[in-house]
């Protein structure tokens, strides 16, 4: 308390303000959103993902998007968050695949065990191929770091051109989360004489499904 | 400047291994950066930078009420905010808070301000285990040494000292791939945080309006160290704020350009508070520590003041002709290159390295290059200016202190004191008149002493109180 005070007083008497003085309001935020199409929003988004190592996959629709899954786990230990999408989708019943947990514990060990981590994210952000995920009650933050692959799919309308219209949509960001995190490709390192080293301590891999929600039934 | 630096600097220079991976290093950082602020992939790069200085401007000008905004924030989220004034409370605060919480193994992700304060040393020092977890910082840590460079903490190491160290202190067979390095340190990583207490961030940036740590990172370190221990530590500047999440848009886009020639770093996490109702990882217990350690004695200068705009992206030192020769380790302070040649004299004290502002051609490469666009080479003058103003004052001084020790040895010896004034009346000069003095003879003819009588005539002295008392003893006598 006694620092609290100390430095505050400090502070305002660098300034010469006095106590409870309000802030000036600050510069007008700058936040530019181009005006892309769908298209374009998904072209840049694959490259810009690709580019760092990462894959873009457009499904079109759920049953695409659980083939590719399916395909990629081949029936090997999976988690999978509790988002309600991947149920609706079909992902949590694929072999290899669970996503209901005893507790707490048991769900960190799978984590730490299991060979992909699969999420939904919000957004993805086309400019520069990152995705944002909030940690949630469905959706854990381990899921995503800790696996050697991380898998995340993404409804096409959460296709946003980049972080200056994330930060329009969500102005407020930790409202109703503790955690949001932008995902820019897999982890990397180029520590040691700059050589590019990927999956450091997060995943080496990483798979974004932007799935088109097209009429399924036939 | 003592010989000790140069000694140092020649080695360096000398240092033909070393000075090829300086060089190769900052050169490709230029060019990656080069890549993604050009006009044709950044048409908005200078106005970015406009405002990003804009806002950090505005928040130093209105610190306080952002640095309590911030805490009301953190506060409605859970989290709790300490303040410290240097590094000793927030050491202070750590070991407290690892008692109280029975904590034994800290994480810790990459962070300048904790090496600042030299957190890790003090708390090993109260016999809590400490683990660097990026990958750099963690290869300096079995090195004993201390990051070469502000993003690229281990940029001197050839991945051949990398295998040694591993095999050595690791007890691993030796290994010279990067890529196999890298596994290892993963292994050994990956379970100090699963068993980790507690972890221990810094901040690239503080948000006022939503309570937020931000921290940008490209191994995921940063986000185990946050998600996995118990409790969550961030340690800041107070000059990391800035007003808005919103602001965010401008500053993220700078930095991971400006560092690494990333349009954005692979991870960007923004936390604020425990983990809400029903999350089921993330810490139960979120801190900011909130840090002067000097800050507020460089806000107050108004003049240099941008010093704390800086969001420590390493741009300057890759583009300095000295650092690129010199390197990191022959800087005085844990900030190396120009912002470290400003920031130190001012943090330290300009008596600490008075060499440190006059090691630069300002060539101004700095200023170019800052995303926040503080003025180095305007500051370096500032604060040459100020060495020899300090110098010369400390000239002054000598000469004053000399002159007074004198004065006093005089005026403490009353026989002296009258020997010389009866002295002084020898020298009384004919064209004057008896009583005056105007010049002195050759020999005292000099200096301060011959300035004064150039343009003056001083009066002699008269009879001193003590001759006149004995003259009246004696007349009463008789």
């Amino acid at each position: 308390m006694i620092a609290r005070e100390h430095i505050l007083h400090k502070v305002r008497t660098a300034l010469g303000h006095s106590a409870g003085r309000a802030a000036a309001p600050p510069p007008p935020a700058r936040l530019r959103i181009p005006a892309w199409e769908f298209g374009e929003r998904w072209k840049r988004f694959a490259a810009a993902l690709e580019k760092l190592g990462g894959k873009a996959v457009l499904a079109a629709g759920a049953a695409a998007a659980r083939q590719y899954v399916a395909t990629l786990t081949g029936g090997r230990p999976a988690v999978a968050s509790a988002a309600p999408a991947l149920a609706a989708w079909g992902i949590t019943s694929l072999p290899g695949v669970r996503s209901e947990f005893r507790d707490d514990a048991e769900l960190r060990s799978a984590c730490a065990s299991a060979d992909f981590g699969i999420t939904t994210a919000e957004y993805a952000l086309a400019d520069t191929g990152s995705l944002a995920l909030w940690a949630s009650p469905e959706q854990t933050r381990l899921i995503s770091v800790l696996p050697p692959v991380h898998v995340a799919l993404v409804p096409a309308s959460g296709l946003i051109t980049g972080l200056d219209e994330l930060l329009t949509l969500v102005p407020r960001p930790l409202e109703n989360s503790s955690a949001l995190v932008l995902v820019t490709g897999p982890s990397r390192t180029a520590d040691i004489e700059q050589i590019l080293v990927r999956g450091v301590h997060g995943p080496g891999e990483i798979h974004v499904i932007v799935v088109e929600e097209r009429e399924e039934r036939s | 400047m003592t010989n000790q630096p140069l000694v140092r600097i020649r080695e360096t220079l000398g240092d033909a291994r070393l000075q090829e991976a300086i060089y190769a290093a900052t050169g490709r950082l230029i060019e990656h950066r080069r890549q993604v602020v050009a006009p044709e992939a950044l048409p908005d790069y200078q106005e970015l930078r406009e405002q990003a200085r804009r806002i950090k401007e505005h928040t130093l000008e209105n610190l306080d009420a952002y640095l309590e905004q911030f805490e009301a924030e953190v506060r409605a989220r859970g989290g709790e905010v300490v303040w410290a004034r240097d590094g000793a409370e927030v050491a202070d605060f750590l070991v407290e808070l690892g008692r109280r919480s029975g904590a034994r193994l800290i994480v810790k992700s990459k962070s300048m301000t904790a090496e600042e304060i030299g957190l890790r040393e003090r708390l090993e020092a109260q016999h809590f285990e400490v683990v660097e977890t990026d990958l750099g910082e963690y290869i300096i840590q079995l090195a004993h040494e201390r990051p070469y460079h502000i993003v690229a903490p281990a940029l001197h190491k050839t991945r051949y000292e990398v295998g040694e160290i591993f095999s050595q202190k690791l007890g691993v067979p030796r290994e010279n791939e990067p890529e196999r390095q890298t596994r290892i340190a993963r292994a050994v990583l990956r379970q100090k945080f699963l068993a980790a207490d507690i972890g221990i961030t810094g901040a690239n940036f503080l948000v006022a309006d939503c309570g937020a740590v931000v921290l940008v990172e490209n191994e995921g370190n940063a986000r185990l160290t946050t998600s996995a221990p118990r409790i969550h530590v961030a340690v800041a500047g107070i000059e990391k704020l800035v007003p808005r999440a919103q602001d965010l848009a401008v500053f993220l886009k700078l930095l991971g350009r400006s560092a690494t020639g990333q349009p954005l770093t692979v991870y960007t996490s923004i936390l604020s508070g425990p983990r809400r109702a029903g999350e089921r990882d993330g810490p139960e217990q979120f801190y900011v520590v909130l840090l002067d350690n000097g800050r507020t004695r460089v806000l107050a200068e108004r003049d240099k003041r941008e010093t704390l705009y800086c969001i420590r992206c390493g741009a300057c030192a890759n583009h300095c002709p000295v650092y690129r020769r010199i390197g990191g380790h022959n800087y005085p302070w844990v900030y190396s290159g120009p912002i470290g040649q400003i920031a130190s004299p001012q943090f330290q004290g300009l008596t600490q390295d008075p060499w440190l502002p006059f090691a630069s051609s300002l060539c101004g490469a700095c200023a170019e290059v800052c995303p926040v666009k503080i003025e180095i080479p305007r500051l370096l003058l500032e604060l040459r200016a100020e060495v020899v103003k300090a110098r010369t004052r400390e000239r002054q001084n000598r000469w004053e202190r000399a002159a007074f020790r004198l004065w006093a040895w005089v005026m403490t010896r009353p026989r002296v004191y009258e020997a010389l004034s009866l002295a002084a009346g020898l020298l009384a000069s004919e064209e004057a008149g008896p009583n005056w003095l105007r010049r002195l003879p050759a020999l005292l003819n000099a200096g301060p002493l011959r300035a004064w009588l150039d343009y003056r005539d001083l009066p002699l002295p008269g009879r001193s109180f003590r001759q006149l008392w004995r003259r009246r003893t004696a007349k009463v006598r008789e």
